[in-house]
């Protein structure tokens, strides 16, 4: 059984559908990049699996199971006990995300206190531990600082820290290297990838960075305009990427290896902006898509198993047929245990680029 | 050692944040100055009983002696014979009670409504900003003088009056305070970590917004100790205690004979009003994370 599963989720705000018809899945233990451009729906569909959606937006359909449980009919006080227990968020902004008031060590302790029944000396003596697990020197005399003592990196590592206190079974990272320059960045991913080994928790990481993806994912999820355009393992995904935006982000980047360079060549663009995601009928990237045909903009094509991969293309040829037959049947992805086994394999700690 | 100095080793030796802060207080001349006159009367009111025994009510010399005209009664009598000294130090700590007290119900009720009605939104919001309208746009001192008018002018009723009258002007700052503060991302850290939003009320936003709530406090203070000599004046107050607007009330009639006697409990009233306001204005400054170096 999946540890998180999210099947046929639409959020909607007043005026347009931020999220529609996501599907995806994370097994226990493994990273999901959930990646697409700014206001796809990356973020929305994060905080409906946490439960904190701003109070004009809605959950128009689907489920998310956690651990075989419906969050959306979760009780507010169930919601409050999984939320920093079970399922962690680590935002964007390391610098405003801590309370300016209160020291890092209070805020740990407070977090450890909410959910384990536990005195305070030994949940001080914990949150000295996780900040140690953070890699932050000098853990016992730091633990008294406020955030205003601590640099960008330094704050995302207590955010870490507080995510992890109490041992969550998922980690969502909402972009958490954004606000960082590249050298923390590289840092901080490497610990939440070490946290992930150590804690045993699944990371749904939330990016717009493809190096990233690359380096740190075990599977990739594509969003374009509120919808999962592409699914699968991160060696298939770069290798073959099967979705023309898929094949047009890749397209998009400056090969360290090739001989182009973005002062001597043009880089590859993807022709066009992203529509509405209330764009009517049809798919939505079609008026962008190379290869569309007419049947592209008649209707919204599902996300279909292909292979051990899924994509939501009508006009991307069946897999390869090495043996397993594929499996194009069609249909929206739903719950049903034929795809369920057919979509998401884990992908093996090799496939990492 | 010096008090300066045991207050910069104080500051060396506490948290660097709050060493700070310590020595912001100590750099700021206007919170110094509104803190020394504040202690002054702060003093008066506290050791009342000490400074001058005996009940400031009682006669205890000839009616309307000048001030420095018997060096008993350094500042001199009243109408009644009695010692206007010992009534300006007993009238410290009515009015200074009346102006806390008063304060402190206006900021319960204030800060409850405020921070409701601004961490909630919508229908909660909507319904308690109609009553703070409500109460906004009858004349403060006018529902003031009809809350003392029904009951007894007791110090306690004067307070109550006072504080009822006063909190929308808190409610409006708290809520304004949550209502961006609700928005920031350590509230949603805070919500995603499982915090009930009581808690997060209390806890994490409440810290947060109380600098401006601080500085509002000491005018409210202010505000409130010129109301009850306002009352005082008009005679609705408690007569078995001694305050300053009760002395200007008294001393009206001799205005143009002993004019010392308006004057003087007129002088008190004002410097400790100032001084609430100059620390305000100190506190202000200071609470300002702008101005933080």
């Amino acid at each position: 059984m999946s540890l998180l599963a999210v099947e046929g989720l639409s959020v909607h705000f007043p005026g347009h559908a931020a999220v529609r018809e996501a599907s995806f899945a994370i097994e226990p233990g493994e990273t999901l990049a959930l990646v697409g451009e700014s206001g796809c729906g990356k973020s929305v569909t994060a905080f409906s699996v946490m439960r904190l959606l701003p109070a004009n937006a809605r959950v128009a359909s689907g489920r998310i199971l956690f651990d075989g449980k419906d969050l959306l009919a979760a009780s507010p006080a169930a919601m409050r006990d999984i939320r920093g227990k079970q399922i962690s968020l680590i935002q964007q902004e390391p610098m405003t995300s801590l309370n300016p008031v209160l020291s890092i060590g209070v805020q740990i302790v407070e977090v450890i206190r909410r959910h384990e029944r536990i005195s305070r000396k030994a949940a001080r003596a914990r949150a000295i531990e996780l900040l140690d697990l953070v890699s932050i020197p000098d853990a016992h005399r730091r633990i008294d600082d406020h955030p205003h003592n601590l640099s960008g990196g330094m704050r995302q590592r207590v955010m870490i820290a507080m995510a992890v206190a109490c041992g969550p079974k998922l980690l969502i990272a909402d972009e958490p290297t954004t606000a960082l320059d590249v050298t923390t960045q590289a840092q901080v991913l490497d610990l939440l990838d070490g946290l992930r080994h150590r804690l045993k928790m699944a990371v749904l990481l939330i990016t717009h960075d493809l190096g990233v993806v690359a380096q740190w994912a075990d599977r990739i999820a594509v969003m374009y305009a509120g919808r999962i355009v592409e699914q699968g393992g991160i060696a298939p995904f770069f290798a073959d990427p099967l979705h023309p935006y898929s094949r047009g982000l890749l397209g998009a980047r400056v090969d360290v290896d090739s001989d182009e360079h973005y002062l001597t060549d043009r880089l590859t663009e993807i022709p066009g902006s992203v529509g509405s995601a209330a764009a009517a009928a049809g798919c939505p990237f079609a008026p962008r898509c190379p290869i569309a045909v007419a049947e592209c903009r008649r209707a919204l094509p599902p996300l279909v198993a292909h292979g051990a991969r899924a994509v939501a293309c009508p006009r991307v040829g069946p897999p390869p047929s090495d043996g397993e037959v594929a499996r194009r049947a069609g249909g929206v992805m739903t719950p049903s245990p034929a795809q369920t086994r057919a979509l998401p394999h884990r992908n093996g700690e090799g496939s990492k680029a | 050692m010096t008090v300066d100095a045991q207050l910069a080793d104080l500051g060396s030796r506490a948290a660097p944040r709050q060493g700070r802060r310590l020595r912001a207080f100590l750099h700021n001349p206007t919170f110094i100055a509104g803190a020394v006159i504040l202690g002054f009367f702060v003093f008066l009111a506290l050791f009342a009983d000490w400074i001058c025994p005996g009940d400031p009510q009682d006669m205890v010399a000839q009616p309307v002696l000048w001030p420095g005209q018997d060096m008993q009664f350094p500042l001199g009598t009243d109408s009644l014979g009695r010692d206007v000294l010992s009534n300006l130090v007993y009238g410290a700590r009515a009015s200074l009670l009346v102006g806390v007290s008063a304060a402190s119900i206006g900021l319960a009720i204030g800060m409850v409504v405020g921070a409701l009605a601004g961490y909630f939104g919508g229908r909660v919001d909507a319904l308690l900003m109609r009553l703070v309208e409500l109460f906004q746009t009858t004349p403060t001192f006018l529902l003031v003088v009809v809350i003392v008018a029904i009951r007894e002018p007791s110090l306690s009723t004067i307070a109550l009056a006072i504080g009822l009258a006063s909190w929308p002007t808190v409610a409006r700052l708290m809520r304004a305070q949550f209502r961006s503060l609700r928005e920031a991302d350590f509230v949603m850290a805070a919500r995603s970590l499982g915090y009930s939003s009581t808690r997060i009320i209390v806890q994490e936003i409440l810290p947060n917004a109380l600098p401006p709530v601080i500085v509002a406090a000491s005018v409210m203070i202010a505000n409130a100790i010129l109301t009850e000599a306002g009352l005082s004046f008009l005679n609705m107050r408690d007569a078995n205690v001694v305050s300053w607007g009760g002395m200007i009330g008294d001393g009206r009639d001799l205005l143009r004979t002993a004019w010392f006697l308006t004057a003087l409990p007129g002088a008190a009233i004002a410097m400790a009003v100032l001084s609430l306001n100059l620390v305000g204005d100190g506190l202000n400054d200071i609470l300002n994370p702008r101005n933080e170096p």
